[in-house]
């Protein structure tokens, strides 16, 4: 099942120039733009990892191109996204994210059903990828 | 039959991978960029002739280019040599603008650096410092002054050369994202080069900056008063020659920077002299004017004749 998750994810993905093009308009904006990578494609885990620190006065996007080359040569295995992260006054979080690298099969989301009190039914889901330890979720790059 | 044939052949050819010259100087305006060279900065009619030809080798690349000429991209890495105050970071600013304009690097920012910028202070510092700043310097131009201290050979455990590294390998393959400009004293940086000779070799111009002339001084001086609005009187412009004919002798004279800082200390005991009379209209004329007594009062004058009457 192909995770959904932040901006262009019902697009096929990105290809690199695309991605580039993306960081480029971030960068124009003013916006500092960081990598982050998880292998838990749970929609509600918000705290994916960093690769390396948010990277502030950036003036062109090979820079940032260089880092997720690096990013997907370790984590090449894991869900990698692209974070533009707005400082102004007002804003001061995060205004654009979307996913860049995947793992290349994801086994998808088992849905739990929970019969409680009065015909009440309490739904949770579980990714089946997360059954396996941290860092042996998708098989290695 | 023959003639006719080969004609149009040459005609057709010529018909694709023509390029207007003059149109394409236009569209990229380094006419300007070059004119405002000329017009800024005085003398270093080397340093300008061999902008002109960097600038001319570009449009020729850029057509070669178009025309699907070109095999590669073409190494503009480049080292600048001479004395302090000699323009180098001034025209380094400049060549980001041409490069920019033709189109071979794609923001035209400088990032300019240090050793300190590059350089970390423990180990595993030095590598992600390094790589930050070649990341801020993506698409733009990386200036590097006083490169030479980069290399440090009586330190063997210097975390410089890992700097070194670094960067000679993106120097190398990410060619077409940055340009880096190395910049420092003339018989320091040959040194610096004979013990890295990796850098030579990545480097393809190699930029002298000679010193100024008196009279280039001169005319630098009277250029930097322009901008402020302020004037010589005719007294003061004949101390002034004599001034920068006495600090030259002097050590530590860095050609333009010195005139400025000398400029600034003159201004400042002009507002001295005009504050000292309180009775008085003043002109725009008196406030914008510098005498001689102003440039006369300076300390290099008083060393001056002390070494005279020393040696003498």
């Amino acid at each position: 099942m192909r995770i959904t998750q932040g901006c262009f994810s019902f697009l096929p993905d990105l290809t690199d120039e695309q991605i580039s093009a993306q960081v480029q308009y971030c960068l124009e904006k003013g916006w500092a733009v960081n990598i982050e990578f998880t292998d838990d494609p749970h929609p509600r885990n918000t705290y994916w990892e960093m690769w390396g620190l948010p990277m502030f006065d950036l003036r062109d996007a090979a820079g940032i191109m260089k880092e997720l080359a690096e990013c997907r040569r370790v984590y090449g295995d894991r869900y990698i996204r692209v974070c533009g992260f707005d400082s102004s006054h007002g804003w001061e979080s995060v205004r654009i994210s979307f996913i860049v690298n995947r793992p290349k099969e994801e086994p998808g989301f088992r849905l739990d059903r929970q019969e409680v009190a009065g015909r009440n039914v309490r739904y949770s889901t579980r990714a089946y990828a997360a059954t396996r330890p941290e860092g042996e979720r998708y098989g290695g790059p | 039959m023959t003639r006719p044939a080969t004609k149009t052949e040459e005609s057709g050819v010529t018909a694709v991978e023509a390029i207007d010259l003059r149109k394409e100087f236009e569209a990229v305006d380094i006419a300007s960029v070059l004119a405002q060279l000329d017009r800024e900065l005085i003398g270093l009619a080397p340093v300008k002739t061999r902008i002109r030809e960097i600038a001319s080798l570009l449009l020729v690349e850029r057509i070669r280019q178009k025309m699907a000429l070109a095999t590669s991209f073409p190494t503009l890495h480049m080292s600048f040599t001479g004395n302090p105050g000699t323009g180098k970071t001034t025209v380094a600013l400049r060549m980001a603008g041409i490069l920019h304009r033709l189109g071979f690097v794609r923001r035209g920012h400088v990032i300019s650096v240090t050793r300190d910028d590059l350089v970390g202070q423990y180990i595993g510092h030095t590598a992600p410092k390094t790589k930050e700043i070649l990341k801020k310097a993506m698409g733009g131009v990386l200036f590097i002054d006083e490169a030479y201290y980069l290399y440090r050979p009586e330190n063997e455990r210097d975390y410089g050369q890992e700097a070194i590294e670094i960067l000679l390998q993106v120097m190398e393959s990410q060619r077409e994202d940055l340009v880096v400009i190395l910049a420092g004293y003339g018989e320091r940086m040959e040194k610096f080069f004979q013990s890295n000779p990796g850098f030579r070799s990545r480097i393809a111009h190699h930029v002298d900056f000679p010193d100024y002339s008196d009279d280039e001084l001169l005319a630098i001086a009277d250029l930097m008063l322009v901008a402020q609005k302020y004037h010589f009187s005719s007294d003061a412009r004949s101390a002034f020659v004599r001034y920068i004919a006495a600090r030259k002798t002097q050590p530590l004279f860095s050609n333009a920077r010195s005139i400025r800082n000398a400029l600034d200390r003159v201004r400042l005991r002009q507002a001295n002299r005009i504050v000292s009379n309180l009775d008085r209209i003043l002109t725009s004329d008196d406030v914008m004017s510098i005498e001689a007594e102003d440039v006369l009062a300076s300390r290099v004058f008083v060393v001056a004749a002390g070494a005279g009457d020393g040696t003498g």
